[in-house]
């Protein structure tokens, strides 16, 4: 039965991975998502459906854990907050050589090095960049409520599944400590041993039985065999741009200028734009879902509207980068963001927009994609 | 309608479980709600504060710098949040431990005697629920069944036998609440 | 007797198992691995169990052991074996799981998961082939090089004061309670790889019936690393890593020897 909650949401996205039928979720504990597992450990799920939920002895040991349970085809998860993710970057880039489907939950606090334990979105180049070593991309969600915490930890599965890749979930400490209301989704069927090896016989170490052995590695000394993996995993994310793309708009249709915000930051610059309208500024907002793939085409066919974007992250300035790459240079693109944990409020993200870019009237290049290119 | 509250005050007080039960109780009545703390280590033994948001419609950013309605417990927070309401808007405060009471006379202040009123019940733990009887007098954002029922919600079950004394400080906060006047920066 | 005679099936006694491939080992010519490698598969083929059998092989000379060894095999990253198997036997608790490690991997970079694997007593099997250096990046110092010995970062031997003693992690973890079997053996001589052998299949028994986690340290040769013949390599085996590193058992069946 779906019910409703008021849950935070690290607990919404532990009730999901419940829910959703995963088999196993090993982390280790770190501010400010170690409700997952608190939560988790909490409910039994050993009772309620065979999960396996175990307290690693470092966030590196989790990522392994999770390494072992997905090359033997299960459906595991693991989550932590920067400093962790940090950590489990060498088994994440395994895990997209492997590749191996699991789900990594980043419950984004404040950078660099221990930082602190505020929200931030300061890993934003961490995790549509790479973040490990070698050519790799994440499949990456961007929740902004408690509601999508719960249902993009079963659309993350989903995207693991389909590509046999990791997928992130780049939450912050803002979304993952925040209480509202929550439909939960009905409880799924953990998948029986017999269907697992019957489904994923084709490359899951369950155990060779009559036919070829199955082996989950990254390793290809060879450099013409590594070179086949990589085209194989660059082919990968070309669907993901093609197929799984998701973002949304707000108020776009008779916009002049625009935020583009993910997260929590989605959130603020909303009310930001609810701020705006008031005054009789006409802003729209772009929020892009997944980071990676990113919403490039639709970025740049606004950029004909707008006289000016200003991209919206709790950081330094780190996907304003790719807005930029996206609108190629058709309109003035600025960046407003505070760091350090703190929180910008809608009235900062409004003046911000009014000073960094209306102030400075229309400057509009009428660029098209040949000409940018010279 | 949406009402953007601000609850402030020390670890301990209560002030996060306030901010839940009207969360709660906004959920009962089929309103959108949010509900977004400070935490970390503000919270062991210092400060604490929480937005609560309860909204017809969906709620846009659950962090805000300015409220509708501030209900503030302690010196740090009146200090920080004072300011922050709205014009217009309501400032709810418990005057024990205040040194430096509000002094805007573009919104409404009222006082209300949590601590004193809890002693007196014999259980300082339902401060709060005076405190959540008092600010739904002066503004009923949520039905008194509902809260209950929100009460029930988040009280874990082993604590329900205490839930009629709570619906009594809730009671009893209602009926003590009173508007403060400032003329010339001073009370009145 | 022609060659051909002594091939035909009636007339052989001896064949190398099935679960190891066709494929040229690729260790050095004197190397123990391979004997380490077929002896870990003959114990999974004579206990039938190799359909229900998955080897975790992390960086090392080893790397490669799925090439190698004719079962589901899960490649892992740098001392992080008893991490992966973690995640395996915990999901699949029927199966059985072993390590395959060397020195560097287990008791250096994976020292945290490899004492962690043992305290919480892991259903599984860790085989760890000691040959006290770094053999696949070239002969470095290694956590269990002997002292005074010469690799290519101790050149002048290593000094204790500066780099530490020869780490015996198969005691150190042998003291804590979620290992139930901790035994160190040989493979350069047949009645060694026999009581190798032996040792294995207890430890693969005591998988199955769900004893916890045992540890087979296998003592073995790097003629290539060390830089000598390999009759050389396990006679200076036998004189110099044997009294540091003792042969038998540690723990047996829960208890200390």
């Amino acid at each position: 039965m779906s019910e409703l909650k008021l849950m935070k949401g690290n607990e919404a996205l532990a009730e999901a991975a419940i829910r959703v039928g995963a088999d196993a979720y090993f982390g280790y504990p770190i501010t400010p998502q170690s409700e997952v597992i608190e939560y988790l450990m909490a409910q039994r799920p050993e009772e309620r459906t065979g999960m396996v939920v175990l307290q690693a002895e470092s966030e590196i040991a989790a990522i392994n854990m999770v390494y072992g349970a997905a090359s033997s085809g299960k459906r595991v998860m693991t989550s932590s907050s920067s400093p962790g993710i940090s950590l489990k970057l060498e088994g994440i880039s395994y895990l997209a050589g492997a590749e191996l489907p699991a789900v990594i939950v980043n419950v984004v606090r404040a950078g660099p090095g221990l930082g602190t334990i505020q929200p931030a979105q300061g890993d934003y180049f961490q995790s549509v960049k790479g973040g490990g070593h070698g050519d790799y991309k994440l499949y990456v969600l961007a929740p902004a409520s408690v509601q999508e915490m719960s249902d993009f930890v079963e659309d993350a599965f989903a995207i693991a599944y389909k590509y046999r890749a990791p997928v992130l979930i780049l939450s912050d400490g803002l979304i993952g400590q925040m209480m509202e209301k929550v439909i939960l989704k009905d409880q799924q069927k953990r998948m029986t041993d017999e269907e697992l090896i019957k489904k994923y016989d084709d490359w899951a170490t369950t155990g060779k039985t009559d036919r070829e052995r199955n082996i989950v590695t990254s390793l290809d000394l060879q450099p013409d065999k590594m070179e086949t993996r990589v085209n194989k995993l660059i082919k990968k994310y070309a669907q993901m741009e093609r197929e799984d793309l998701r973002f949304e708009t707000l108020n776009c249709e008779d916009a002049e200028y625009l935020f583009v915000a993910y997260g929590s930051s989605a959130r603020i610059a909303q009310k930001a734009m609810e701020l705006g309208r008031e005054k009789g500024i006409k802003v729209g907002l772009l929020r892009p879902i997944t980071l990676f793939p990113f919403p490039k085409k639709q970025l740049f066919d606004l950029a004909d509207q707008v006289e000016g974007i200003l991209s919206v992250e709790l950081s330094a300035g780190q996907m304003v980068e790719d807005v930029r790459l996206a609108v190629e240079h058709k309109v003035p693109v600025e960046h407003f963001g505070r760091t350090g944990g703190i929180i910008h409020t809608p009235e900062e993200i409004i003046e911000a927009l009014e000073e960094k870019i209306i102030k400075n009237g229309s400057v509009r290049h009428h660029k098209t994609r040949e000409s940018s290119i010279l | 309608m949406t009402e953007e509250i601000i609850i402030a005050g020390f670890g301990g007080q209560g002030v996060l479980s306030m901010g839940k039960i009207l969360a709660y109780s906004g959920i009962m009545q089929d309103q959108e709600v949010s509900w977004m703390p400070s935490y970390g280590p503000e919270m062991r033994g210092g400060t604490a504060n929480v937005t609560v948001i309860l909204s017809d419609a969906r709620i846009s950013s659950p962090y805000l710098k300015v409220f509708d309605s501030a209900i503030i417990l302690n010196q740090q927070s009146m200090d920080k949040f004072e300011e922050s309401v709205k014009p217009g808007g309501i400032l709810l405060y418990d005057p024990n431990g205040i040194s430096h009471h509000p002094t805007r006379t573009d919104i409404s202040i009222y006082q209300i005697e949590g601590n004193k009123l809890a002693s007196e019940m014999g259980n300082k733990k339902i401060f709060n629920m005076v405190i959540l009887g008092g600010f739904l007098k002066i503004k009923p954002i949520v039905k008194l069944d509902n809260v209950l029922e929100g009460l029930k919600k988040s009280l874990p079950e082993r604590y329900h036998h205490l839930l009629p004394i709570n619906e009594e400080a809730i009671t009893k906060g209602m009926n003590k609440v009173f508007l403060i006047k400032i003329e010339n920066g001073v009370f009145v | 007797m022609e060659v051909l005679d002594i091939i035909k099936p009636e007339n052989q006694v001896f064949c190398k198992t099935k679960l190891m491939t066709d494929t040229a080992l690729s260790y050095c010519p004197g190397c123990g691995h391979g004997t380490a490698h077929n002896l870990v598969m003959e114990v999974v083929e004579e206990m039938g169990i190799a359909s229900d059998t998955i080897g975790v092989a992390p960086v090392g000379c080893s790397v490669l052991a799925y090439d190698f060894m004719n079962i589901d095999m899960t490649q892992a990253a740098h001392g992080r074996a008893p991490a992966v198997a973690t995640g395996i036997a915990r999901t699949w608790p029927e199966k059985y799981v072993f390590t395959y490690q060397g020195d560097g991997d287990l008791a250096a970079i994976g020292t945290a998961e490899t004492i962690h694997a043992c305290n919480r007593g892991e259903n599984i099997v860790i085989v760890f082939v000691n040959n006290g250096i770094y053999g696949m990046t070239g002969g470095q110092m290694a956590p269990t090089t002997l002292s005074g010995m010469k690799t290519s970062t101790s050149p002048y031997g290593r000094e204790i004061e500066t780099m530490g003693s020869p780490l015996k992690i198969t005691e150190l973890v042998a003291n804590l309670p979620g290992v139930y079997y901790a035994t160190r053996h040989a493979v350069h001589t047949h009645k060694h790889a026999r009581k190798a052998k032996k040792a294995l299949k207890k430890a693969f028994e005591n998988t199955r019936l769900k004893k916890g986690l045992s540890i087979v340290e296998i003592v073995s040769n790097c003629n290539s690393g060390w830089k000598m013949t390999p009759n050389d390599s396990n006679d200076w085996m036998a004189e110099n890593m044997f009294p540091y590193f003792r042969l038998g058992d540690i723990k047996v069946n829960g208890k200390l020897k």
